[in-house]
């Protein structure tokens, strides 16, 4: 199969779905220029037109509540927020109105709406540019939330959050836009709610999100080569996210580790810990393993960001601590 | 039309007295000119977005009595079926797909529908009613450049009854001069006597037709004076400053009292008008019996869409 670059495999899946529905539209900051997007919407423009390709004034909370507007009469629109912090300026947006409205009104009213947020790390942009905030939104009940980390995922997750017909918070990282991989050339979905199992394996479950989905695929080539052998899943979905396949993985190997590069506290791995331990806490050798963010803002000098991120390292390491424990006991 | 809001929410603050409505029930007693003004110049087709006190709105849209004062009661035959109560009301077939009380919430909401009018190829027009109050929110603002940028069909209706909650108009900005925001953002605007119905639907017919023939928004700011306090039908005439006084003149400028004697000039009996406001009496006394016999939401309804079930292809 032919490859593409995460970046691309964002671009084609925008490309088709407006070739395809007339009521899909795209607007946000900086989406008739490479600046904040990369090549992730390079010449949609053009393609498409400027009516339906809306480069908007720096005005989130406007843009996103006319999105959802949009989508409540009847569009499928797509926002597109070209750093998750700006997203925070449409909190009441996404949060008091999209995710309410078809509880309030008994579904009565929908908001087919999708809200494309990037997360960018590193580049010493500092704390308001690099925030990754998924668990903020994943807490809020009426909102779906995605995190690809593969080309293949990038594209079908997209489709998926168009057509599902509810608001769903697509999440994409700055740095998997280069990563290669297989995208066939239809429209396909890849369904929200069911996570990836990238390896079987026999000793511990390491599920992770989005980036360190990436990440964790090099620290378990490390961690084979030391002989312990992972199962790799790839939640893909953050909300609602795929229990049944980590509480199987889980059961066999008895082991779990979670990495997702958020803040620890409160986060997605926190929620998956707490889930395990409730539901299949027999099941479980050793104690859960998590790799996060530390809680504090993103630094901005390069060398307090070589502290502050994590990586396929960290992975590794928490891994080996987990065996350790499991050992013990 | 006006009578019916007007009766409607005398009897909505008799049941919060009398503690049969618990729900928080902002009235509209005193602003009824703007709602029918407005939604008597608009088709069926198109959208009215509201915010916390939106009976009005919702009644001169075409939106069902006897469902709003049951969503009001809290039961299973109310518009949204008893998970809104009077701030979240809602009549999709009446293009009313929801009014919440987030001030200012629901103004890029209507900037949306105006923009999905436009995208769809469509004459339909949008309307935001707001307080005075939702033009303190960065909202506003960020709506009224958009819909002024994108010449969309859209009608921002100000209803400026000079309080937010208790606050007065003259203790949040400097200046009483809320239209002046339009020319900020390059819109057409006008002020208008928002307790004289005749001069509010003149406005708004002005404003729809320019909004249905492409050319763009509208901020109207129609004047006008909050009767009872915040929520609830107390009078709180603790808040503010003189506003015993105020309150007294503003009664005088009653919208429903000015359309009376104008229609008498215009040679409509006092009997015919007695028989209108006892027909409306009646539809009220009506809606409250169906209100109370109506069932509570069931239990078991309780997790149901929290999403929407269906997907469009």
């Amino acid at each position: 199969m032919r490859e593409l670059t995460y970046a691309q495999a964002i671009r084609e899946a925008h490309a088709q779905l407006l070739a395809e529905d007339p009521r899909v539209f795209l607007i946000g900051q900086g989406v008739w220029n490479p600046w904040y997007a990369g090549t992730s919407l390079q010449d949609l423009d053009k393609e498409f037109g400027r009516d339906r390709i809306i480069d908007s004034p720096v005005s989130e909370n406007a843009t996103t509540g006319a999105a959802i507007g949009a989508a409540i009469t009847g569009m499928r629109p797509i926002v597109f927020h070209p750093r998750m912090d700006f997203m925070l300026l449409a909190a009441d947006p996404i949060i008091n109105q999209a995710a309410n409205w078809s509880y309030l009104f008994a579904g009565q009213v929908s908001v087919p709406v999708v809200i494309r947020a990037v997360i960018n790390r590193r580049g010493e942009q500092g704390a308001q540019h690099s925030q990754a905030l998924q668990a903020l939104f994943a807490h809020v009940p009426g909102l779906k939330v995605v995190m690809p980390a593969t080309p293949h995922d990038a594209k079908g997750l997209l489709i998926a959050a168009v057509r599902d017909g509810n608001p769903v918070l697509y999440i994409d990282d700055r740095w998997l836009y280069d990563l290669p991989g297989a995208v066939p050339d239809a429209l396909y979905e890849v369904p929200i709610g069911s996570a990836a199992l990238r390896r079987s394996g026999r000793d511990v479950t390491v599920v992770a999100t989005s980036y360190m989905a990436a990440e964790a695929v090099k620290a378990v080539a490390t961690l084979a080569q030391r002989g312990i052998d992972v199962e790799l899943i790839d939640l893909r979905s953050i909300k609602p996210w795929d229990h049944n396949l980590v509480y199987s993985s889980v059961g066999k190997t008895g082991r779990l580790v979670i990495a997702d590069a958020a803040w620890m506290s409160g986060g997605i791995a926190a929620e998956i810990a707490a889930s395990v331990a409730s539901e299949i806490f027999h099941a479980l050798k050793a104690p859960i393993g998590r790799v996060c963010l530390p809680d504090v803002p993103a630094p901005t000098s390069a060398l307090l960001e070589q502290a502050y991120y994590i990586g396929a390292e960290d992975i590794v390491s928490t891994v080996e601590k987990v065996l350790v424990s499991s050992s013990r006991s | 039309m006006m009578l019916r809001i007007r009766i409607f929410e005398e009897m909505v603050g008799a049941l919060v007295t009398a503690n049969e409505i618990r729900t928080p029930c902002h009235l509209y007693i005193g602003q009824e000119a703007i709602a029918v003004g407005v939604c008597t110049v608009l088709r069926q087709d198109d959208t009215v977005w509201g915010g916390h006190r939106s009976h009005g709105h919702y009644l001169a849209k075409g939106g069902d009595l006897k469902a709003m004062m049951a969503e009001i009661f809290g039961k299973a035959t109310g518009c949204a079926h008893g998970r809104g109560g009077s701030m979240h009301l809602v009549a999709p077939a009446q293009g009313i797909f929801g009014t919440v009380p987030l001030v200012a919430a629901t103004i890029p909401l209507a900037v949306g529908a105006a923009l999905s009018a436009k995208l769809r190829g469509t004459d339909q027009v949008a309307v935001a009613f707001f307080g005075d109050g939702a033009t303190d929110e960065g909202h506003f603002h960020e709506s009224l450049n958009l819909a002024a940028l994108y010449r969309l069909p859209v009608l921002f209706v100000c209803e400026n009854n000079f309080y937010s909650t208790h606050l007065t108009l003259k203790e949040r900005r400097v200046k009483d001069n809320i239209v002046e925001s339009a020319a900020l953002h390059g819109l057409a605007s006008l002020v208008v006597d928002g307790n004289d119905v005749v001069a509010v639907y003149q406005a708004a017919s002005q404003a729809v037709d320019r909004a249905r023939a492409g050319g763009g928004p509208t901020l109207l700011e129609c004047r006008t004076y909050r009767w009872r306090g915040h929520v609830g039908p107390a009078l709180d005439l603790e808040v503010g400053q003189n506003r015993q006084r105020d309150l007294s003149e503003w009664m005088q400028k009653d919208p429903i009292m000015r359309l009376r004697e104008r229609l008498r000039e215009e040679g409509i009996s006092d009997a015919d008008l007695s028989e209108i406001e006892q027909r409306v009496a009646a539809e009220v006394d009506v809606a409250v019996s169906f209100a109370r016999q109506s069932p509570p939401p069931d239990e078991n309804e309780l997790l149901h869409h929290v999403y929407a079930s269906r997907r469009g292809a």
